[in-house]
């Protein structure tokens, strides 16, 4: 009888404000304690297993095994743990709309996290793999005559930034010279049809593009054909609708009073194009151009077709078969040697290679977003 | 404006520190000094289109002749038995690596690089063992004959205790739990190869005529060799089929087969045997070597499930300095030092002195 | 506007008969100013309302001077181009997989791989596969994608939020072929003991019927490898719309004394619906088309069925054509390129669905 009321008056006396909700410490602890709880099952839950497989030799392995799915195992156990106790804790205290708000809290905070772990596993993997090989040696030598350890992807860096290079240009200016046209100049079904058919050139596989590419050549060049030249138009066509779009965006922003005032100090239009319009617009047709290119940049499958792939340099774009980044990571796990490892090494090397690449691009492309947009105003 | 001319001068500086370290510190260049006196007058490209079973060695035989002759480059891509038949016969290739000789309905075709009217050879230069891999918990030194492994990839034995495995393996702590059989998910020469095995030893139950395409369904498919490897050696409880370097570099083991009233454990000297026991293809050329396995040998120390790739090329080529290149990698290859550095790097089984003589003698008539 | 009216004092009083200041008709001011500034530096005396030498032009109010400087011919004449080269090189991959698709349609198709009765016996499993693996990635993406959408416009603090964004946006720039080194390194193994543990305790349950992969190599892990790359495309379009939300829907919902959840669910989430359909359609497309994480990952076989947990999985066309393309020959090749197009029929498809809803709701944003 007593402790009831003194109860009451405990809690009456420390919530006089906000009686009716959960304390703000409560989330937090839940989570700790849920943490704890998941914690310590799973760890009688190994512990359990250990000694039964401690019978039997050779534990090492799949122990290790196990304890990495065991952390993520606790992580889940513990979320779900929490999401259930602090619904039913928020319901007892604050009522079914509280808690159902708690619920989606932790689910949407949940849904964030849970995509964090994918990109943190990947990332880790490609880091910790890839540093192996990450050195100069990596840079400067190619395949050929390498069979085991040693050698590196300066034939796939150069081959990629050569096929890209000419990917982006003959993109660019295709794309950019569209881009005005449906802007400045399309009326009528053509710039209609135009912009229809970049939706449908959008959604082109990109496998599919390859094969396109391999057909167009193989009437030229006879069955079998593979050059770095095949590669950079089958990437153009998986790069021109991207440029188109973002450039007509930008060209788009271009406010028209800027058009105006050149038209009326007399400017024809073609000038006021390339001196008022595509300047205001450059940091963005720039920011859509590279990250065009880092789209591209890292496909596999249409190159894997049509570029194909060597151990040496080639620089000939018009002859013989170039390797690339993605190819090389790609065939390094598929066509490995005998020294297995070796192989994967410079795969994964390759594999951080071509991401801190992509990322670079991706970076160049908000510093020139942010150097040259408030320049507007010149 | 100012920052695009500076951004340009930047980029500009990049791009020229890139191309000067882009020659390769391994090739281009250097290659008067390094040759150190090689007699080699040969420069050129060719290129080869075949088997990926014998990429590795390929990779192997490319890296020796290319450094022993530094204009020379070739380009060996692994697609397949049949895309390098295909090439070859296009004319998109000077030579071809297969799994299997040139049928006589392909010798009656035309073949784009070779002077017409003139038949290609085909060169057995590749012997390597086909190792039935497997990755099985506490199990060591497992020992399988014809039937069994045809029932295992079949389907029709599922767990590994059923009482086939255990008849032969007595000593062995067999789990109960399921087989993963792996195979591969492309067409391949190993798999034709591992098929005619079986068809020719236990017909009643491996009722599927050998192709490059596996003929049952419902195993874990993987591509490639070292596809198939990988999904052994990452797998629980599997077991598949592999060229036999494979398992050697990822350390799985490796079943022992039933020849006649014993068991054998693959070796590169047990696979050339069987190759040497075997009879040539009749109705072929002179300077044709095709052979005809005998998979059904009973002889002690012979390793039947073996593998024979082929080395395709013109008799007479159109261009002869293609010719010439190709006929000097064959020589390299057929020779001992070049059958050595395959076994090495990977793990073929050499050919033996009778084949290598014959092997060169036909390689002399190539024009 | 107003400063180019007064740079032209002396032009502008001559050509408009409504003599008063443009500020009101924005449409035509520039026209007019325009054919002043042309005619001007033609012949000075001419009257600029009547443009006579443009009199073939399509459009004569518009741009009643193109014929005339050989840097705008140059210029309309060389985007023009641009954009027709567009159309004609998307009619040459139609022709050219049409074209080389008919052998394989037409030839025998008992020389294709698995000798099916008919190309489109072929074609099924496919189709199938392709379809299935994408509807599931996008079934394991699509909440979760809306999760970190609203997470980053509605929950996260102000200041992280745009952080948060880029950390996602960073898997967008990862390479699809390193997805796969991932998903068949790092993935497949991971989960492998899960999946057997389903088998042996979920089995009763047709989708994930027994026996369980030994490699973990099923279409179940792609689906996870799939619903990850297409992630990042899903949430940056989610959370755009999401943004976009009028603030007056969200504060009303607010001062009603709604909790945010109810805010969320009754002011943001139906002004995105069609946002959220159309970036499901567009990460449906890229799941359809995604090649090497698939070939990479997948097990494959040439079957139909829902399993997901077993070795025999059916395969897709994007990661069939990879693994097999560079074996085929002859009347294979065609029928790859033949099941590329199909490929690209269902991709033009959704991407259509996508573009439909995405204008749809474009005409309706115009009224916001």
């Amino acid at each position: 009888m007593s402790s009831t009321a003194t109860l009451n008056l405990t809690r009456a006396a420390s919530n006089p404000l906000t009686a009716g909700k959960l304390p703000r410490w409560a989330p937090l602890t839940l989570l700790a304690g849920s943490l704890v709880v998941s914690t310590i099952m799973f760890l009688l839950i190994q512990l359990a297993s250990t000694t039964d497989s401690a019978a039997s030799s050779g534990a090492d392995s799949s122990s290790t095994d196990a304890g990495g799915i065991n952390f993520f195992g606790i992580a889940f156990v513990g979320a779900v743990l929490y999401a259930v106790l602090i619904t039913t804790f928020a319901w007892l205290a604050e009522g079914r709309r509280r808690a159902i708000d708690r619920l989606m809290t932790t689910l949407i905070v949940g849904a964030f996290v849970l995509a964090l772990v994918p990109l943190i596993s990947l990332l880790i993997t490609v880091i910790a793999g890839g540093l192996a090989r990450f050195d100069a040696d990596f840079f400067t030598t190619s395949m050929r005559n390498v069979t085991g350890e040693g050698g590196g992807a300066l034939h796939a860096i150069m081959g990629t930034l050569q096929i890209t290079g000419l990917a982006t240009l003959i993109s660019v200016p295709v794309g950019l010279f569209t881009a005005i046209y449906l802007v400045e100049y399309g009326r009528g079904w053509l710039a209609k049809s135009i912009t229809f058919f970049i939706d449908v050139m959008t959604g082109i596989p990109s496998i599919v593009a390859g094969l396109f590419a391999f057909a167009l050549f193989a009437i030229f060049f006879g069955p079998g054909v593979r050059m770095g030249l095949g590669g950079a138009v089958a990437l153009s066509v998986l790069m021109i609708p991207v440029v188109v779009r973002s450039s007509e965006e930008m060209l788009k922003l271009v406010p028209n009073e800027l058009r105006e005032a050149s038209y009326a100090l007399g400017v024809p239009k073609w000038l006021t194009i390339s001196k008022v319009v595509i300047p205001t617009a450059i940091a963005g047709i720039t920011t859509g151009v590279m990250i065009s290119i880092s789209r591209v940049i890292g496909e596999t499958a249409p190159l894997l077709i049509i570029a194909g792939f060597t151990t040496s340099m080639n620089y000939n774009m018009l002859n013989g078969p170039v390797m690339t980044l993605p190819v090389f990571v790609y065939n390094s796990y598929a066509n490995p040697g005998t020294d297995v490892n070796a192989y994967l090494d410079r795969a994964w090397a390759g594999a951080l290679t071509l991401i801190v690449i992509v990322m670079l691009l991706n970076l160049g492309a908000r510093i020139i977003a942010k150097i040259f947009s408030p320049k507007l105003a010149r | 404006m100012s920052f695009s001319t500076k951004s340009a001068v930047i980029a500009l500086a990049a791009v020229a520190a890139l191309s000067l370290s882009s020659c390769a510190t391994n090739e281009g260049g250097d290659s008067s000094t390094d040759s150190s006196g090689s007699t080699s007058s040969l420069s050129g490209t060719i290129s080869g289109v075949g088997a990926s079973s014998q990429g590795s060695a390929q990779e192997a035989w490319i890296a020796s002749f290319q450094t022993a002759n530094p204009d020379v480059t070739i380009n060996y891509s692994p697609d397949g038995s049949g895309a390098g038949r295909k090439a070859f016969a296009a004319g998109g290739s000077a030579y071809a690596g297969s799994d299997s000789a040139l049928s006589d309905d392909e010798l009656k075709g035309t073949f784009g690089s070779c002077v017409a009217d003139t038949d290609p050879v085909n060169l057995p230069v590749y012997i390597s063992p086909i190792a039935v891999i497997y990755n099985v918990e506490g199990v060591k030194d497992l020992k399988l004959d014809a039937e069994t492994i045809a029932k295992i990839f079949k389907g029709d034995i599922t767990t590994w205790n059923d009482p086939a495995i255990a008849a032969m393996n007595p000593d062995a702590k067999l789990p109960s739990s399921n087989i993963t059989r792996v195979n591969r998910s492309d067409d391949s020469g190993t798999t034709k190869n591992f098929s005619d095995y079986l068809y020719k030893n236990v017909p009643e139950i491996w009722n599927a005529e050998p192709t490059d395409v596996f003929p049952f369904p419902g195993g874990e498919a993987a591509k490639g060799t070292s596809g198939v490897a990988d999904a052994v050696a990452n797998g629980t409880n599997a077991i598949g089929y592999a060229d036999a370097s494979a398992a050697a570099s990822r350390k799985l083991g490796v079943a022992q087969l039933k020849v006649g009233d014993e068991f054998v454990a693959y070796s590169a000297e047990a696979a050339a045997a069987v190759v040497d026991a075997s009879p040539l293809v009749e109705g072929r050329g002179d300077n044709d070597i095709s052979i005809k396995l005998d998979r059904t040998t009973t002889e002690a120390g012979t390793y039947p499930l073996v593998l024979v790739s082929y080395l395709i090329a013109c008799q007479e080529y159109k261009d002869k300095d293609q010719g010439s290149i190709v006929k000097e990698y064959l020589g390299y290859v057929a020779s001992e030092e070049g059958q050595k550095e395959a076994a090495d790097k990977a793990g073929s089984a050499p050919i033996s002195a009778s084949l290598t003589e014959k092997v060169k003698a036909a390689i002399a008539t190539i024009k | 506007m107003s400063e180019t009216g007064i740079q032209d004092p002396l032009r502008v009083p001559p050509t408009d008969s409504a003599t008063a200041p443009q500020p009101d008709s924005l449409a035509e001011a520039p026209s007019s100013v325009h054919e002043t500034a042309e005619s001007s530096s033609a012949t000075p005396s001419q009257q600029a309302s009547t443009p006579s030498p443009t009199s073939e032009s399509l459009s004569p109010t518009k741009n009643p001077k193109t014929p005339k400087r050989l840097g705008d011919l140059l210029y309309s004449g060389t985007s023009r181009t641009a954009g027709i080269l567009i159309l004609v090189v998307l009619a040459a991959v139609a022709i050219f997989l049409i074209a080389q698709s008919i052998p394989a349609l037409v030839g025998d198709p008992t020389q294709l791989r698995g000798t099916p009765n008919s190309f489109w016996e072929y074609v099924a499993p496919l189709a199938f596969g392709t379809v299935w693996a994408a509807a599931l990635a996008l079934l394991f993406a699509l909440p979760v994608a809306i999760g970190i959408a609203l997470f980053i416009s509605h929950y996260a603090p102000r200041r992280l939020a745009a952080g948060l964004g880029y950390l996602i946006d960073l898997l967008a720039a990862v390479p699809s072929v390193v997805f796969g080194l991932w998903g068949i390194k790092v993935l497949a193994p991971a989960v492998q003991p899960l999946y057997e543990w389903l088998t042996i305790n979920m089995g009763w349950f047709p989708l994930f019927a027994g026996p369980a992969s030994g490699t973990g190599r099923t279409i179940l892990t792609v689906a996870i490898v799939l619903a990850v790359m297409i992630l990042p495309i899903i949430t940056a379009l989610c959370r755009e719309v999401f943004l976009q939300t009028p603030v007056l829907h969200q504060e009303a919902a607010l001062a009603l004394g709604a909790t945010r959840w109810e805010m969320v669910r009754i002011a943001v989430l139906p002004f995105g619906r069609a946002g959220i359909v159309s970036a499901s359609m567009l990460g449906l497309g890229r799941a359809l088309g995604e090649t090497m994480a698939v070939a990479m990952v997948l097990s494959p076989a040439v079957v139909i069925n829902f399993a997901l947990l077993t070795s025999t999985n059916p395969t897709t066309i994007a990661a069939n054509i990879a693994l097999n393309f560079p074996e085929a020959f002859g009347i294979n090749v065609n029928a790859l390129i033949a099941t590329g197009l199909v490929l690209f029929v269902i991709t033009l498809l959704v991407n259509s669905i996508a573009r439909i809803i995405v204008n749809r709701r474009k005409a309706f944003s115009g009224a916001n």
